[in-house]
């Protein structure tokens, strides 16, 4: 299995209303490929192909060499959503072991796994206590940690850093490059374009199409242009002057 | 497996929140001694009676009424005042020359008008009655005196006595009694439909429902995770209720408890697997609040509480399709008749058809969420 995620001429529509038209994707054992763009661009509906929440209208979208939606993969794979998702009445250990009974770790292994992602995301000290007490960032931290859950071979984050302090950001940062080094791969959506220069590979996802797809650094000197911010914005623009009336 | 983790994190949840816990075991118990208290002070009528123009032993016989107080008056004008001044509840005058009774109600309340007719009625037998004896005690004379050796029929002249003997309940036994069954179920499926529904509605919107289907638990896990929880948590309710009706307002329940807890148990699955599939079409614990007057409330009605069988067939058919009406029904056979479960099948199998049916659609419904299994 050469990829762990593989998206092919995945398209996706609800109704008539196309959200996603072409999508190429691919994610290698040990990198982390970031995947940006504007809101409403597909990030989301992309992600949740790939988690089998939502049916490739046509194209193949598959997960550790299986096509998606397949429920046992997901066993495999960490996920990271948008909100907290968190049961606030529950302790920061009682909702690890939830989800880890849902992934399929139980037993003496569960208690090993708890007290390890738990000081990745350092907090170890606050397990006990109940999630609904804790500031927004140990509940980013929480989420994280559950998303870490079990040793997934690949890991799906959607906005992990949002609303996230620029200390905690860094500090997520390097976690999620010493999973990387460890030979684990991340797939991470943002808005935030300073971020994706952290990444091995990204994408750019404008209207329902990756308009291109390699290294910031090369993406970077192909568009000419200092920043990845700055590259997006030139490639939006290429991409409303080139085609398309089909869009708006 | 996982089943069982879900169903042990509902519990941890329901058990953390006090209020709630609060809300469905004391709330009932509150509600019932309450409509109790209501409707046991309420049972007796009384009426008072002006009569214009009527003799003495019609008087004497309404007094005789229990709850009916006579005040004679000299004019039809006076008895009306009282009547507008609501002095009295009814005017009846006695027209002589037509031998007619005029009755005027006031009718402000449907059972006093029915004890005013109902005590004249019995007023006017009475009177025949003596009119009649008297007659016939008079003939007996004459034909004693005609022709001395007929001898009548020696009768004694006591009325008999009844003696009342009541196969449910007492001679206090009122209508508190015929809707507490009905009452248990109603709460069973109140509580558990709402809070089951806000539950689910909960999960999505917080997104755990989300991070719930990315992992490998089956969608039928989740569903089964939540009946189990809820039927635990619908085995306390119903004790406690059953409890507190027995105990605390004394009503008599005949029948087996275990069958009414098993009854309000496969209720509390119905009213789950209801309250999920409509948290489904909420977006807000607010519009969660809508379904009360639509869903809940029309079912109190169906329920046995007003008696259908007199009422227009479509009503009947409505009264069909509700879930509550069959543990209406299954809740008054154990608790008045002592009913065993064996004779209530049709009841529970119309409950089971109600679960089998929302518990399938709860678990294709669950795909908006996620496509597979």
């Amino acid at each position: 299995m050469q990829h762990l995620i593989e998206l092919d001429h995945l398209a996706k529509s609800f109704g008539n209303r196309a959200i996603l038209h072409d999508i190429n994707l691919t994610v290698n054992r040990g990198e982390i490929v970031g995947l940006i763009g504007p809101s409403g661009s597909g990030k989301t509906t992309t992600i949740k192909t790939m988690l089998g929440m939502e049916k490739a209208t046509s194209g193949t979208a598959l997960v550790l060499g299986q096509q998606m939606p397949n429920r046992q993969i997901l066993g495999r794979v960490g996920y990271m959503a948008q909100s907290d998702a968190l049961y606030e009445s529950l302790s920061a250990r009682e909702n690890l072991e939830f989800f880890g009974e849902m992934k399929g770790v139980t037993g003496k292994k569960l208690k090993q796994e708890i007290a390890h992602v738990s000081q990745v995301v350092d907090l170890t000290n606050y397990l006990n206590q109940r999630v609904g007490g804790y500031s927004g960032g140990m509940k980013r931290r929480l989420s994280l940690a559950i998303a870490l859950l079990g040793h997934p071979e690949l890991l799906i984050l959607d906005e992990p850093t949002v609303g996230i302090d620029p200390a905690l950001r860094r500090k997520i940062w390097k976690e999620l490059k010493a999973l990387r080094d460890r030979g684990q791969s991340v797939l991470i959506t943002t808005h935030v374009m300073d971020e994706t220069e952290l990444t091995d590979r990204v994408a750019l996802l404008l209207h329902g199409d990756v308009i291109a797809f390699a290294s910031p650094q090369e993406l970077e000197k192909q568009y000419g242009v200092p920043t990845i911010e700055d590259v997006f914005l030139t490639a939006e623009k290429e991409e409303e002057q080139n085609e398309n009336p089909r869009h708006y | 497996m996982r089943t069982l983790a879900i169903t042990k994190r509902i519990l941890k949840e329901l058990l953390r929140d006090r209020r709630t816990l609060a809300l469905m075991f004391l709330a009932p118990i509150l509600i019932m001694w309450l409509m109790n208290v209501m409707f046991s002070a309420n049972s007796k009528t009384d009426v008072e009676i002006a009569t214009v123009n009527v003799s003495q032993t019609i008087r004497h016989n309404l007094a005789q009424v229990d709850g009916v107080t006579v005040t004679p008056t000299k004019t039809v004008r006076q008895a009306e005042d009282k009547l507008k001044s609501d002095h009295v509840d009814a005017v009846i005058e006695y027209q002589q020359k037509a031998n007619r009774f005029n009755v005027t109600y006031a009718n402000t309340d449907s059972s006093k008008t029915a004890l005013t007719k109902q005590a004249l009625k019995a007023a006017i037998t009475g009177q025949t009655i003596t009119t009649l004896s008297t007659g016939v005690q008079q003939l007996q004379s004459v034909i004693k005196a005609t022709n001395p050796s007929f001898s009548a029929p020696q009768q004694s002249n006591k009325a008999p006595s009844i003696s009342n003997h009541y196969q449910y309940g007492n001679a206090d036994t009122g209508f508190f009694a015929k809707i507490v069954p009905i009452l248990m179920g109603f709460f069973i499926f109140f509580f558990v439909f709402l809070i089951s529904g806000m539950a689910l509605l909960k999960e999505r919107t917080s997104g755990t429902l989300d991070r719930l289907l990315a992992t490998p638990v089956k969608r039928s896990e989740i569903v089964f995770g939540y009946m189990l929880s809820y039927g635990i948590l619908s085995i306390l309710q119903s004790t406690v209720i059953v409890m507190a009706t027995i105990w605390l307002l004394k009503v008599e329940v005949v029948g087996n408890i275990l069958n009414i807890i098993i009854i309000s148990v496969l209720l509390a699955f119905v009213a789950l697997a209801f309250g999920i599939l409509m948290s489904t079409l909420a977006n807000s614990e607010f519009q969660m609040m809508q379904f009360i007057p639509l869903v809940v409330v029309p079912q109190v009605f169906f329920s046995g509480i007003i008696p259908l069988d007199s009422m227009a067939s479509w009503v009947q058919y409505i009264g069909k399709i509700l879930p509550l009406t069959y543990t209406g029904d299954a809740l008054t056979q154990i608790v008045m008749y002592g009913k065993g479960l064996t004779s209530l099948g049709g009841d529970i199998l119309a409950l089971l058809i109600f679960l089998v049916v929302l518990l399938w659609l709860n678990i294709v419904g669950l795909k908006r969420y996620r496509k597979v299994q």
